[in-house]
């Protein structure tokens, strides 16, 4: 190993640790009796900082990836860096939606917490060994076990980090002994490795374990069902800047890391066994993905709180993406295109969902919180409404949830019709078709229930018509959000275009 | 040019968003403008298309990589839809008039809508279209759920989700049709001649053409027209049933039809007499016409009568498209623009003339209210809009459901027969609730009479008589001079069923 190559890929990961480290020096050392207004913005503006240094970092790498004897250990570049430049983009965010934060005096530790929990999304996201995941994965997990806990006075936030710690630490238990498992087989910990290993010797019933172990790990960081009972009450009990970061950064994250366990050792190749190897580990996914669609968009029908609803949206979007991850990897067969693109074409469409989502669910927590704050309370009635208590928070919304509910010309829509395009294109047949059916067919129903908040911000009577104020800080981050949506997906080959500029032209 | 009738509706949505609250005065003149621009345009479109076939508007790569484009064209069907939903517009808006809660709200949902109507129209990508056709969905929604009447959540929630599910239903067919295709293109073009094997158009066409009948109004998926129709508030009710059910049967024709002609093909078995999907939907809408005239004969409520009345009348538009024939697609054409201006007359009548001003549709209670002395103007004009829907000869929907019971009728005699029983009843229930709503003469008993008078209603405002009359005028010039469409909507059918049958 290379100390130099080590410090020139983890260039952008040292870079947010050293804006961690300035933001509780400055915060403790400097401003420990200034006003919290004061050490808010400065800790944000830092934060805000750090994610533009590891953009800068991230822009300014060349090369080849960490390699240690031949096998690579961390990956730059192609979709690695579009999830990486997505974490810290949706993380700048996070700061800057947190100008008004209230639930606690200590600022400078929640804001380098965050920091460091960016570092482990980065570091999933290119990481290619075993070892370097669960790092990263502990690292990202241990910060958002931290920040749900952050507001110290609530008794609900306690509870939820608890829940969350709770599952968050069996499902670290299960990845862990896939991953040994994995080790078993193959003598190695590395992505390549066990690939390699794999090619030689066929997949054993011991493979499938392991692999359905770490699906089971994974599949709770993504909130999949049936590992994603913490998600309900984490989303509704954490302060709604972490709320956000979890559903946000961590999702885009995790997400990252199965496109690349999917990509490095699920591309095999042509060989006899190589059918069962993809039919196994792609009907692992698929079943994940039927049951998230289902019970996410189902259970969200019957919720009252905001965010127990948003949360169980997320639990139907995770089903998408899953489906479309399933299909990463191409399927042999008889249905099977010979397009060389094809796979890549799931890739990119996998990576603009999750961008996208991770850019609407912060601006949907951004406007539950400013509403939250106002009421008291985060039930549908508090949004009663909303349309003439704030005009601009209430058009937010409506953009915002519509464009979760899959309605063009938002980017929402387009986001869901490339990721089906693209699995139908990949792999023809009756199981992919009738799944992505499945999923239209249940985002027509999750329309039903964005439309019973949209319902109550602009159809039914306020309760109380005090109009509700928003820092302009706040309300300037929301509007760039709607706006974004707006543009993207009026224009949705701009972020397309700029994702594929990623990949080299095959 | 027609596709600046589009951009002025989504501008004019944007800017009444924008104006400021309590400009309801200017809020109006606004959308009065944006509508009559929209119209001017519309017209200025057909008037420029007469003799010419297709001709593309606008051509843009919109996604390069995947073969999306933003396609922009005309053919005489779309002008002629286009034609009607500029008129639909201004009149919608002149029967608006009287809106004060959240004016500008209600005109930027209204424009919105508009604008996702002429973009269906003039869309000749499937993406493009189904695109438009969703944003003109959401807006329904809030017109109905904010400015309703009778049980208006309800009702706006239950047309949401029939058109949601339709449109999904519409949504896996494009995407199927796509990617079946080889995933080059979504333009209807490249969709039609992209060789579609014929075990794929045999469950796909009948996908896609529930998906957008739907939002025709075709039996049993008609539930949602009636409640929508009679919650809605008049423009609303105008347009759901001037232009919106006309989306739907346009895309059972452009889509459905077009792109997958094979899948009306026999089945080879034959099950009770029923050999194909096309025997199937015409049963179908057969059905529509009977059962929906049937019960509209037993309506209490005004509203309800001309809602079920739009079903019937829907159902002669599936009829016409199913006779697969030129005179009978013809008339299915002329019918989608006849409906749509006799149907919007009939719910301007009922919910802004007579409902604004009585705050009751119950013919028990209109009957004692002698209409036809105390609002003559809405008497007369519900004469002329019932005679026009009964199908009178002069006025626009005879010839329309003469082409279509004449195409039927080379098809398939016994589908005129039960379309026959249909357009009996229907002089039944327009006279039923002509003669109920304004002539009935019951004497009120002594304590209901009032003892200084009957009050004067508030009197006939400018905007009603203008949408009277552009809606009575233009029925009767289609009426009396048929070919004024027919020569345009013609060759457009000719060219869409050579296509269908390569």
């Amino acid at each position: 190993m290379n100390y130099a190559d080590l410090f020139r890929v983890t260039l952008p990961e040292t870079a947010l640790e050293v804006a961690a480290l300035i933001v509780l020096i400055v915060d403790l050392g400097f401003l420990h009796k200034a006003a919290l207004k004061v050490r808010v913005t400065v800790a944000a503006l830092l934060g805000v900082v750090g994610c533009g240094a590891a953009l800068w970092a991230i822009g300014i790498q060349v090369g080849l990836g960490l390699y240690v004897d031949e096998s690579p250990v961390l990956a730059i570049g192609g979709g690695v860096a579009v999830a990486q430049i997505g974490i810290l983009v949706l993380t700048a965010l996070t700061f800057l939606l947190l100008i008004d934060l209230d639930f606690t005096r200590h600022v400078g530790e929640y804001v380098a917490v965050v920091l460091m929990a960016a570092t482990g999304g980065l570091l999933i996201a290119s990481a290619q060994d075993l070892l370097v995941i669960f790092v990263g994965l502990e690292l990202l997990s241990l910060g958002l076990y931290i920040l749900t806990a952050f507001s110290k006075g609530s008794g609900k936030s306690a509870e939820a980090a608890m829940k969350y710690y709770l599952f968050g630490g069996m499902s670290a238990a299960f990845l862990l002994f896939g991953f040994s498992y994995f080790y078993g087989l193959s003598g190695t910990t590395n992505l390549f490795g066990i690939q390699q290993a794999i090619w030689k010797s066929g997949p054993s019933v011991l493979f499938f374990v392991a692999w359905i172990l770490v699906v089971a790990g994974l599949g709770f960081k993504v909130a999949a069902v049936p590992f994603h009972l913490w998600a309900p009450d984490t989303y509704e009990g954490a302060p709604a800047s972490s709320a956000a970061f979890i559903a946000s950064v961590s999702k885009v994250a995790s997400f990252a890391l199965l496109i690349s366990l999917s990509n490095s050792w699920l591309r095999i190749g042509e060989r006899s066994w190589s059918g069962t190897l993809l039919t196994g580990t792609l009907l692992t996914f698929l079943v994940l993905a039927a049951a998230s669609m289902i019970v996410g968009n189902l259970a969200a029908l019957a919720q009252v709180s905001v965010r127990r609803l948003v949360a169980y949206s997320a639990i139907a979007h995770a089903g998408y993406i899953l489906l479309g991850i399933a299909f990463i990897p191409g399927i042999s067969g008889p249905g099977t295109k010979s397009d060389l693109a094809s796979p890549v074409w799931v890739e990119t469409a996998v990576l603009y969902y999750i961008l996208t989502y991770g850019l609407t669910t912060i601006g949907a927590f951004g406007v539950v919180s400013v509403v939250e704050r106002a009421t008291g309370s985060d039930r549908l009635d508090s949004f009663r409404g909303l349309h003439k208590r704030n005009p601009l928070l209430a058009a937010v919304l409506l953009v915002l949830f519509l464009s979760l509910a899959g309605i063009p010309p938002l980017v929402g829509f387009w986001a869901k019709f490339n990721l089906f395009a693209a699995v139908l294109g990949v792999s023809a047949g009756a199981v992919p078709f009738g799944l992505v059916a499945l999923a239209v067919a249940l985002s027509a129903v999750s329309l039903y229930y964005y439309l019973q908040v949209l319902k109550r911000a602009y159809v039914m009577p306020a309760i109380d018509e005090s109009p509700i104020k928003a820092h302009p800080v706040t309300m300037a981050v929301l509007l760039f959000i709607a706006a974004t949506v707006v543009i993207l997906g009026c224009f949705p080959a701009l972020l397309q275009g700029w994702i594929q500029s990623f990949y080299p032209i095959p | 040019m027609l596709a600046w009738a589009i951009y002025l509706s989504f501008a004019g949505a944007l800017a009444e968003a924008l104006l400021p609250k309590g400009r309801a005065a200017l809020s109006r003149w606004l959308a009065l403008a944006v509508a009559v621009a929209g119209l001017a345009v519309a017209v200025a479109g057909y008037w420029a298309g007469i003799g010419q076939g297709r001709v593309t508007i606008v051509d843009l790569a919109w996604v390069p990589s995947m073969g999306i484009h933003f396609l922009l064209a005309a053919d005489g069907i779309s002008r002629v839809l286009v034609l009607l939903t500029g008129i639909a517009a201004v009149a919608g808006v002149l029967f608006s008039w009287n809106i004060e809660l959240r004016t500008n709200e209600f005109f930027a949902f209204f424009l919105a809508l508009i604008g996702g109507v002429y973009g269906v129209f003039l869309s000749f990508d499937f993406f493009l279209l189904f695109v438009f056709y969703e944003i003109a969905i959401v807006p329904k929604y809030f017109l109905i759920a904010i400015w309703g009447s009778t049980r208006r959540e309800y009702a706006a929630m239950k047309l949401a989700i029939y058109s949601f599910a339709g449109s999904a239903m519409v949504l896996i067919g494009l995407l199927a049709a796509y990617t079946t295709a080889g995933s080059h293109s979504t333009t209807l073009d490249a969709l039609a001649h992209a060789g579609l094997p014929l075990s794929f158009q045999f469950w796909c066409f009948p996908l896609v053409f529930v998906g957008f009948a739907i939002l025709a109004g075709m039996w049993p998926f008609h539930t949602w027209a009636p409640t929508g129709h009679v919650a809605a508030p008049t423009a609303a009710s105008m347009l759901l049933a001037g232009v919106v059910m006309k989306l739907g049967a346009y895309g059972c024709l452009r889509v459905a039809i077009g792109l997958f002609p094979r899948g009306l093909d026999p089945w080879g078995f034959s099950l009770l007499g029923i050999a194909s999907w096309r025997d199937v939907f015409a049963l179908l809408a057969v059905i529509g016409i009977v059962y929906g005239a049937l019960v509209a004969l037993a309506q209490t409520d005004f509203k309800f009568v001309i809602g079920y009345s739009s079903v019937s009348h829907m159902g002669f538009v599936l009829l016409g498209l199913m006779t697969l024939n030129q005179i009978g697609m013809t008339g299915a054409v002329l019918q989608m623009f006849s409906h749509g201006i006799i149907a919007g007359l009939l719910f301007a009548i009922v919910g802004r003339i007579v409902y604004d001003r009585t705050h009751t549709r119950q013919f028990a209670e209109l009957e004692k209210m002698h209409l036809a002395k105390r609002l003559p103007f809405a008497a007369w004009a519900f004469v002329v809009a019932g005679v026009a829907s009964m199908g009178l000869p002069g006025f626009s929907g005879f010839v329309a459901e003469l082409q279509v019971l004449v195409g039927a009728w080379q098809v398939n005699p016994w589908w005129v027969a039960a379309a026959g029983v249909g357009i009996v009843v229907g002089v039944a229930y327009t006279w039923r609730a002509l003669q109920k709503a304004f002539f009935a003469d019951v004497l009120p008993t002594p304590n209901e009479h009032p003892r200084t008078g009957w009050p004067k209603f508030e009197p006939i405002t400018w905007p009603e008589v203008t949408g009277v009359a552009l809606l009575g005028a233009t029925s009767l010039i289609v009426g009396l001079w048929p070919s004024i469409l027919l020569d345009t909507i013609e060759p457009a059918v000719k060219a869409l069923l050579a296509g269908g049958v390569q």
